[in-house]
């Protein structure tokens, strides 16, 4: 790769000895893609915890804080594993509480933000056309390159990292214009009035194109999309799919029409979606052994009018006795939802609403799964539905006063 | 036929025997990061370890925190030698570099032609080449050895 002198320094450690690691990792990265530069990053959101990192991840920072590791660029951080107020009652280890806390106090030292959100894009910082960043989570990223028009690739935690410690990060993938075009055409002739119903056309075009390179062009669609449903969208799009950029006709930046989208290129496929594809794909969930205990709206955490309107569902009803319903959200949607009685609402009805976490990767799932006996998991993303299969759960989507009734019911439908 | 050429490639030459999946993977989606089982109820290889295995998978699934898992799962001494993709994506790439992973992308021909599960393979980052060494998973026998 071409290094500037600046890049040389670093490399040469006058920037520090942290910063000099990270840019040789970045460099072998880089090196990968073919990437021929850096560019300069402006904003970093990184994924860090102690389920994600384990004892391995943490020790590794601690190390790079005691080396001087400092972010040189405004730096947030993902959802993480622990609500601590919840945490005891959630069955989740008192050791590892110990070990997130120590993981955040670290990320502290290192000038890192730790606002515990995987829906930035939508409560801390909005990125302007052409802006480059390092994001991750894949929701993130694929909400800044398609409806922001900012370029990132999918950064992982280290990348990330490493990009908040040099201020940069190798040119290749969606920092090129050559990736940014769309490769083909998605119709929509549904009427998409459910946040699931974004999610299923997400999984419906993900599932069917998994390459992180490609980008779907939507258009035909009766009117213009909420920010709630593009997020939908998108994070099912990158969970199915891998993909990290879509164009949506009249509403994404760089589409202004099919073929600006395009870019010049032909799409090598139309997809159409309409009522039928997704009613055929809700009811193509397995309902299990027919147990619906668990209810989860999570993955991505909600945003205010998302709480808003959940509100509004469980206002005066009550979770089925022996059920869970499971709502996530950050720390300042949370605070305003209080602020509104949104959140009073909900906690009335008897949901528990966890702050900072998103319900995937709560540490000790697998277990708590165990001890609850859950077997089903019911929600209205379908990014959660499609990623908590390790944990061995059985998930339905459905869309969201469904998800309501089940949790007041107990029964699936 | 007994080799293939990949398209791009990072670290250490390494062998060890195949694991070949029709199916994507992630980490975090699919796997057990305690066991190195892939877990995933109805994934092709559910019930199938990784650990120490090199894999060939067709794509990689989303999933940032992928990144982190591999050095987790390096550390916990149950990582693969080697992931092998036709298709990945940054995080992969990322996060097998963090772990010091053998990873590449890329293949001509497709593994199915030339290698099955259970085969000993070697994969040659700098040469851009994975070559089959001996069929059936059963180790190349050192020479002199003295039984």
């Amino acid at each position: 790769m071409e290094l500037t002198p600046e890049e040389q320094a670093i490399l040469g450690g006058g920037r520090g000895e942290a910063a000099r690691r990270a840019l040789e990792y970045q460099i072998e990265v880089g090196r990968f893609w073919g990437a021929r530069r850096f560019v300069p990053v402006t904003n970093v959101h990184m994924m860090g915890d102690i389920e994600v990192m384990g004892d391995a991840g943490l020790e590794y920072l601690k190390g790079e804080a005691g080396r001087g590791a400092r972010c040189t660029v405004g730096t947030t951080t993902n959802a993480r594993c622990m609500d601590f107020a919840h945490c005891e009652r959630m069955g989740q280890d008192a050791g590892e509480a110990v070990k997130e806390r120590e993981l955040i106090a670290t990320l502290r030292r290192m000038d890192v933000v730790t606002t515990d959100t995987c829906i930035n894009y939508q409560t801390v910082y909005q990125p302007h056309l052409g802006e480059h960043v390092a994001w991750g989570d894949t929701g993130t990223v694929i909400y800044a390159n398609s409806v922001f028009g900012a370029r990132s690739n999918f950064e992982a935690g280290p990348a990330a990292l490493a990009a908040a410690l040099t201020g940069r990060t190798p040119e290749y993938g969606f920092h090129l214009d050559q990736h940014r075009k769309g490769s083909f055409t998605v119709e929509l002739k549904a009427k998409l009035d459910d946040l699931a119903d974004w999610g299923a056309v997400g999984k419906l075009v993900g599932e069917a194109h998994q390459n992180y390179y490609a980008v779907p062009v939507f258009h035909g669609y009766h009117r213009a999309p909420a920010a709630d449903e593009l997020k939908h969208l998108g994070a099912a799009l990158a969970s199915y799919g891998s993909m990290g950029m879509f164009h949506f006709v009249g509403v994404t930046p760089e589409a202004p029409s099919i073929e600006a989208a395009l870019g010049g290129r032909v799409s090598s496929e139309k997809v159409l979606i309409t009522d039928e594809t997704i009613e055929k794909t809700l009811s193509s969930f397995s309902l299990g052994d027919g147990d619906a205990r668990l209810v989860v709206f999570s993955g991505p955490q909600q945003s205010l009018f998302e709480m808003k309107h959940l509100a509004d569902l469980f206002a005066g009803r009550k979770i089925k006795a022996g059920s869970t319903c499971i709502v996530t959200t950050n720390s300042a949607v949370l605070a305003q939802s209080r602020d509104f009685g949104y959140a009073k609402a909900l906690e009335d009805a008897g949901v528990t609403i966890l702050e900072g976490v998103c319900f995937y990767i709560l540490q000790n799932l697998s277990p708590m799964r165990v001890a609850n006996r859950w077997t089903n998991m019911v929600s209205n993303s379908a990014k959660i539905v499609n990623i908590i299969g390790a944990h061995r759960f059985n998930t339905i989507l459905r869309r969201t006063s469904d998800c309501v009734d089940i949790a007041c019911s107990g029964i699936l439908k | 036929m007994n080799s293939i050429k990949v398209a791009r490639a990072y670290g250490a030459v390494v062998e060890g025997e195949a694991v070949v999946s029709e199916e994507g993977f992630s980490p975090r989606y699919d796997l057990d990061r305690w066991t190195g089982v892939i877990t995933k109820p109805g994934h092709k290889l559910e019930g199938t370890s990784i650990v120490d295995k090199i894999c060939f998978f067709p794509t990689a699934k989303g999933g940032i925190a992928a990144g982190w898992a591999f050095y987790d799962i390096k550390w916990k001494k149950i990582a693969p030698k080697a992931l092998i993709f036709g298709v990945t994506n940054p995080v992969m790439v990322q996060g097998a570099v963090f772990a010091g992973i053998p990873i590449t992308e890329g293949w001509f021909p497709h593994p199915r032609e030339v290698l099955k599960t259970g085969d000993w393979v070697r994969v040659d980052p700098e040469r851009k080449l994975i070559e089959v060494l001996k069929r059936n998973g059963l180790r190349p026998t050192p020479r002199g050895n003295a039984g």
